[in-house]
């Protein structure tokens, strides 16, 4: 395996436990009998249901939208019709309005709308259009709307897109797999962004752990001499966007700034698939891959699933949740949300259902700091997390702020590395929060 | 499938590492320095360390009421700890007392572990040494003599007569490093220490910039400011470096994880700073030697080392006034 010096300061290394998945090939799931589909799904504004009970859909017809730029319509993922417009438990832990369609079964997709499938011939502002109707989020998780992302402002001149392979996440693999099986489809979105925005290089970011990956995508490239595949030393998070842009292009993004601030646009991999699909193809998002995985689940499995489907239903298909599962994260074990029941459906940015056995992850006491500095020097943002959450704990919000909690990446370093077993993460994350709020009544 | 979901805040999994495992490594890597110490010292080595050890134990479960005695390992180690900086002459129930005193005004009126100012160890030693001064120094402590170099190098040599004065520092280099001169149980043999801190720097428990920080500003002072006529003299730094309890100091009582800074350049002026006080003391001051006190001052300034070297976070351009 090619060692690769490209990492960050700081980090931790998690088991990684990739070995359960990162063997199995995608397979596709039938389309459920129900689904259950969030009107918010994405960062920004919630959309509005464009149904109502009774109607009947096709798969891929828009059934929510909204005005707001920072949106992303959500459209029916199977055929069939609606038979609730209603709040619904979301993997966020709140309850957001969503639309239940019952299937007919018969899965009948909706014609597309364009009529010119080479995107070397559309305009930037076409395939920009067709990106947000297809509903294209960050898939990684942020799921941040991608249209947004690639419509800079005219001052920010991009450069750069980098591609996010890292999949720095423990236990997940959907990143991988989708590398191993459909490289083609990822260069092509890659390809487009760069049209788009008008950028003369695109970087590949893959950890090195992912020899495979690392390989297929180099011959996919060869031949291109604008795309290069950075092989990235696998350390955690060395997929958060500002790592990776440190590592892959040189380039430190600003505190409190964005990747554009540096002529950067970076976009997960799985999100320019989608990208790809979206624009040479006229197919909206209506599935994405997720990983099952962790040591309480049967069988684990990475699967194309349609949006919405419930995640007890997945479950229930790779074996059920064993007797001794002891939690469900919706994402990976370093910053995914615990869920108190799997009665939730899979939204956009759902990269990974992982279920944790009771072994496989402790409920300890938190003791007293020892001041060993570990998550000091784990901070990939140069906090100093003992402070921060001293502050956080105390309610001492300014104190908060002069320690800079507004940085905090929320990558979750500090907790997995503290031997007193503090909650770190916890307290910064809510100080953050608490920051940001002041900062916008300000 | 009935049974409840845990839900918690992310991250969902935690390193292995606690802090029993920490202050274990700790024990591991004074294991060299322990044994090193008995094969010179004798049983009288093992009767201090073993009745420092129990009884900082002791004291704290006591204190603690708690029921297991070794509990999260770190009484053990303060007791581990004090042994090594005590002389192998001391009488048992001093090094009692020092062991005490160590757990209970070094950590325990504070809070308990983490929430100490000072090196409770060095607190130990320091209370020893205010009440004890002849028993704690004595003879058998080379250290002072070491340090007036020029002046009188027989006295260093002892009963060795060598004539000339590069054979004299040949032979106790080798006998520093091996760790055959008197001194505190743990102060002996460089090569035993240094093998000891290899494994916390391996298990990342310790930092280099707090030793190096040490240990070259007092090579630095000691080569240009460190004896008599040898002023310069690269060997003059390095008996300084290898001599009493510098090494040690450095290694396992400023690295001290509670007691120093957890700024990366907050650790880096807390190095410079031990060595710093520690030549002072050993070149103008009247006690023999300065590492206890060093440390301890240091410990002191920690919190406002740690105020005045926050990190600039990632990608802050200039610090926030
Ligand atoms: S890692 Fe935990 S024990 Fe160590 S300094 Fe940070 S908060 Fe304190
Ligand atoms: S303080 Fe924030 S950014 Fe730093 S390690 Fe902790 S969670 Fe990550």
């Amino acid at each position: 395996m090619a060692v690769s010096i490209a990492t960050f300061k700081g980090g931790v290394h998690p088991e990684y436990f990739k070995e359960l998945t990162a063997s199995l090939a995608v397979t596709p799931v039938e389309p459920p009998k129900q689904v259950v589909i969030p009107m918010l799904q994405h960062i920004g504004a919630p959309c509005e249901p464009l149904v109502k009970p009774g109607d009947r859909v096709l798969v891929g017809e828009k059934i929510g939208e909204s005005e707001a730029f920072v949106s992303a319509p959500v459209h029916a993922t199977v055929s069939g019709e609606i038979t609730a417009v209603a709040p619904h438990a979301h993997p966020s832990g709140q309850m957001i309005e969503a639309i239940t369609i019952e299937s007919d079964g018969e899965d009948s997709w909706e014609q597309p709308a364009a009529v010119e499938f080479d995107w070397e011939k559309l305009s930037p502002d076409e395939i920009r259009r067709r990106i947000r109707e297809a509903g294209i989020v960050g898939l990684g998780g942020a799921a941040f709307p991608a249209h947004v992302k690639l419509a800079p402002p005219e001052d920010k001149p991009i450069d750069t897109v980098i591609l996010n392979g890292a999949e720095c996440e423990p236990y997940l693999t959907a990143d991988h797999r989708l590398m191993l099986e459909q490289p083609q489809q990822i260069v092509t979105g890659l390809l487009i962004m760069l049209k788009i925005l008008g950028a003369g290089r695109g970087i590949i970011g893959i950890e090195d752990n992912k020899a495979d990956a690392l390989r297929v995508m180099r011959q996919e490239i060869e031949g291109r001499p604008e795309l290069k595949v950075a092989s990235l030393r696998t350390c955690y998070p060395q997929g958060a966007e500002k790592m990776l842009i440190e590592v892959t292009a040189g380039r430190t993004v600003p505190a409190g700034g964005l990747p554009m601030d540096v002529g950067v646009v970076n976009h997960n991999v799985g999100t320019a698939l989608a990208i790809a699909r979206a624009v040479t193809e006229g197919r909206p998002l209506v599935e994405r891959v997720v990983t099952v995985t962790g040591g309480g689940v049967a069988r684990p499995a990475n699967l194309l699933v349609r949006i919405g489907t419930r995640v007890g239903d997945l479950l229930e298909l790779c074996g059920g949740m064993k007797e001794d599962t002891g939690k469900l994260i919706i994402g990976g074990p370093m910053m995914g949300l615990s869920q108190p029941h799997p009665d939730i459906p899979v939204v956009k940015g759902t990269s990974g259902i992982t279920v944790l056995s009771d072994e496989e992850f402790e409920l300890e006491e938190a003791t007293a700091c020892i001041k060993c500095a570990k998550c000091v020097d784990s901070c990939p943002v140069n906090l100093l997390p003992l402070f921060l959450a001293e502050a956080a704990e105390h309610g001492l919000i300014e104190r908060a702020e002069k320690y800079r909690a507004a940085d905090c990446i929320e990558c979750g370093c500090c907790s997995y590395i503290c031997p007193a077993r503090r909650p770190l993460t916890q307290w910064i994350r809510l100080a953050k929060a608490e920051v940001l709020k002041r900062r916008r009544q300000r | 499938m009935n049974r409840k979901l845990v839900v918690s805040s992310s991250p969902h999994v935690r390193s292995i590492e606690s802090t029993q495992s920490i202050m274990v490594d700790v024990l591991i890597a004074l294991f060299p320095v322990a044994l090193v110490s008995v094969f010179l010292f004798g049983y009288r080595a093992l009767l201090l360390m073993a009745i420092t050890v129990f009884t900082a134990m002791v004291t704290e479960a006591i204190w603690l009421r708690r029921r297991n005695i070794f509990g999260d390992g770190s009484a053990a180690v303060t007791g581990l700890l004090l042994a090594m900086v005590l002389p192998p002459t001391l009488p048992w129930w001093m090094a009692l007392i020092g062991a005490v005193a160590a757990i209970i005004v070094g950590k325990q009126v504070y809070g308990g572990l983490g929430h100490n100012i000072f090196n409770p160890a060095l607190v130990g030693r320091a209370i020893l040494f205010v009440s004890w001064g002849s028993s704690m120094g004595g003879n058998i402590w080379p250290g002072p003599k070491l340090f007036q170099f020029g002046a009188n190098l027989a006295a260093v040599t002892g009963a060795t007569p060598l004539a000339n004065q590069e054979e004299a520092l040949a032979v106790t280099f080798s006998q520093l490093i091996t760790g055959n001169v008197a001194g505190c149980l743990g102060e002996t043999s460089a090569l035993a220490i240094i093998l000891g801190a290899f494994w916390l720097f391996s298990k990342k428990h310790i930092d280099w910039r707090i030793p190096v920080g040490y240990l070259g500003t007092v090579f630095v002072m000691g080569t240009f400011f460190g004896g008599g006529f040898y002023h310069g003299h690269l060997s003059t730094g390095l008996f300084h470096l290898l001599a009493g309890g510098v090494l040690l100091g450095a290694l396992f009582m400023a690295t001290d994880l509670v007691t120093s800074p957890v700024t990366t350049t907050g650790r880096l002026i807390f190095g410079i700073g031990c060595g710093v006080i520690t030549m002072l003391v050993r070149l103008f001051g009247t006690f023999p030697e300065g590492v206890t006190f060093a440390i301890l001052i240091m410990n002191a300034l920690t919190p406002v080392i740690d105020n005045f070297t926050v990190p600039r976070a990632f990608g802050e351009v200039r610090r926030g006034a």
